[in-house]
């Protein structure tokens, strides 16, 4: 990069440089699909209980499995709830969870794994070796195992997935940590012996943020598929609550003939998921950071 | 090179070591022990103490888990609490099963995301590379229990050419197995070759970039002569660590599909002992799926290792 190139980055605000962001994103067909349909679902989270046309707990036996009509118009399920405003509502519960719970991934893991990545030696050695055991433990079985024996309140949910979706950022965040570790600007702040905080904040945090948040956006889509997983077993958020992983699964034995109340809560799901992994791609492509050798850990 | 081999089969016992700790301690911190979780309301008096009698739960806990890991490395986990069966016995079948999965979606899987990397590498930017693209991005972002329901909805309810769930005992042959595999491999095997082919088609565009293949071609090399002589055998090298590490991730879906296809494997006991509060089977299944990993993965490095004559001198310079 040419120097005066770097001088009018620095003068840009925090708004400006966002914004030139989001325009790389949209620049690209993937990344503006992604965009709009992440921009189209947290929309629709907060003024969805506004419009839903119908209450989403109201049972009624005489309305069982209809199919879509003007009335209903994805149909009823197996006790008559409307599923349009189910569908509608039932994403807001899991974006809230899976948003703070990569918040929460993405501050400790980045945090420890600059730390890590700084400090070295022995204290390095001993966390990574801890990280890698949890790592190899599968997260579904450790996760069930929390929300079984702790509940499955949303003051449990937020943490168990923060820490468990955090351990793989502290390898990221330790790796580019690593990478600019030996540059001369680290080694002369060391010199003039600043203490390891202001070394972390004011050196290494502005230089391996990027990767870090482009790793935080990854995992957020990939919480929401542990989250939705973990719905879709019985783990996770409570009926009636409208949630896809439970209206899945609770339609699923009935779908020979009603299909439509499987179709839904599946459409909305899916394109959440694919919207956030199209926006994080986009993401790190505008960033400049090439994540696609990395595997899914 | 010998050193670095047994370096890396330390580590890999220390992880499971720690692992091991890490699931002892997780279900003895957590509110309650086997005994009050299993037995709930009737968790007092004669019926406890006779539990924890049973269980050995009456000696420290340090013992316990001396005693624990010393009978779990000579493959013995005790007993389960619901089924009062040893753990072995249970598990046994399901791990088969589970392998029976997991190997079959593995050999359809590989030389697909292969082929599909490879094209899509070749062809970069090109229409079968948008074609391939866009649908592996479906196929690896859609959640396990999507992609199975909607499997089961379109091949076994509407167009019923195969059975939607798998309801054979757990102890079936592998003939009577086959046809209700087929739906689970595939859903499994979906999920993984997109991931690899990704992978692939990443690792060949950044070895066709590499200034020996530029060379190559300026030397004239017939294309096709170049791609196996000089693209692959560098492109693949690397995939070998991710292919391990996409499989070892993969053991978590595989709970979920499990579940869905009905399937007796590892998977769908994780669940039943975990809605049993079975911890003693927990404990059991999270050392052997951690071991399955650590093992994956310890194999993906000695391969590497073994294949890739540069990365010796490497990791010795380290």
């Amino acid at each position: 990069m040419k120097l005066d190139n770097i001088y009018k980055e620095e003068k840009k605000s925090a708004i400006a440089k966002l914004s030139e962001i989001i325009i790389t994103m949209a620049s690209r067909p993937s990344g503006l699909i992604g965009l709009s349909i992440l921009v189209f679902h947290i929309i629709l989270a907060f003024i969805s209980p506004y419009i839903a046309p119908h209450d989403f707990k109201a049972i009624d036996p005489t309305l069982m499995l209809q199919a879509p009509s003007a009335e209903y118009w994805f149909g009823t399920d197996d006790l008559g709830r409307d599923v349009f405003t189910r569908t509608i509502l039932g994403g807001r519960t899991a974006l809230t969870i899976t948003f703070f719970g990569s918040l929460i991934a993405l501050l400790w893991g980045g945090l420890l794994g600059i730390f890590c990545g700084l400090v070295g030696g022995k204290i390095d050695d001993v966390v990574m070796r801890i990280v890698d055991a949890f790592l190899s433990i599968p997260w579904i079985l450790a996760m069930l195992l929390i929300v079984s024996l702790l509940g499955t309140s949303t003051e449990v949910l937020i943490p168990a997935l923060g820490f468990f979706y955090g351990k793989g950022i502290v390898r990221v965040a330790r790796a580019a940590t690593h990478d600019v570790i030996a540059k001369d600007f680290i080694v002369s702040a060391k010199a003039r012996g600043h203490s390891n905080f202001s070394i972390i904040w004011n050196e290494i945090i502005p230089n391996v943020r990027d990767a870090i948040l482009v790793e935080g956006a990854m995992r957020w889509s990939w919480m929401l598929l542990g989250f939705s997983s973990l719905s879709f077993l019985g783990f996770g958020v409570s009926p009636p609550t409208p949630d896809w992983g439970l209206m899945i699964s609770n339609a699923r034995g009935l779908m020979s003939f009603a299909y439509w109340a499987v179709i839904a809560p599946i459409v909305g799901l899916s394109s959440l998921i694919i919207g956030i992994n199209l926006t994080a791609d986009a993401f790190a492509k505008a960033l400049g950071i090439d994540r696609s050798t990395k595997a899914p850990v | 090179m010998l050193f670095l081999i047994i370096k890396r089969i330390l580590l890999g016992f220390i992880t499971l070591f720690i692992v091991s700790i890490i699931t002892f301690v997780g279900t003895e911190i957590l509110p309650g022990d086997a005994c009050t979780t299993y037995l709930e309301r009737q968790a007092f008096g004669e019926q406890l103490e006779a539990c924890y009698r049973r269980l050995g739960l009456n000696v420290p806990a340090y013992e316990r888990y001396v005693s624990w890991a010393l009978n779990a490395i000579q493959g013995d986990f005790g007993y389960s609490l619901s089924g009062e069966m040893p753990i072995k016995e249970v598990l046994g079948p399901r791990i088969k099963n589970s392998l029976v999965l997991a190997s079959a979606a593995i050999f359809i899987g590989i030389p697909i995301a292969l082929i599909l990397g490879i094209i899509t590498a070749l062809w970069r930017d090109k229409l079968p590379d948008v074609a391939i693209s866009t649908v592996t991005i479906f196929a690896m972002t859609i959640p396990e229990f999507i992609s199975a329901t909607l499997l089961i909805l379109i091949i076994a309810i509407w167009l019923e050419w195969l059975p939607g769930i798998v309801i054979v005992p757990t102890d079936v042959s592998f003939l009577e197995l086959l046809p209700n595999i087929i739906l689970p491999v595939v859903a499994i095997a979906m999920i993984m070759t997109a991931h690899m082919a990704r992978m692939v088609r990443s690792s060949v565009i950044q070895v066709m970039a590499s200034e020996y293949v530029q060379m190559a071609i300026l030397k004239g090399v017939p294309y096709w002569k170049m791609v196996f002589k000089h693209v692959l055998p560098n492109a693949l090298l690397p995939a070998i660590n991710v292919v391990a590490l996409t499989i070892a991730w993969l053991l978590g879906g595989v709970v979920v599909t499990e579940v869905v296809f009905n399937y007796p494997g590892l998977g769908r006991l994780v669940i039943e002992s975990i809605s049993n509060r079975d911890l003693p089977t927990v404990q059991a299944l999270a050392i052997i799926l951690a071991s399955i990993y650590v093992s994956i993965n310890l194999l993906a490095d000695l391969l590497t290792l073994i294949l890739n004559p540069r990365l010796k001198t490497l990791q010795i310079r380290k």
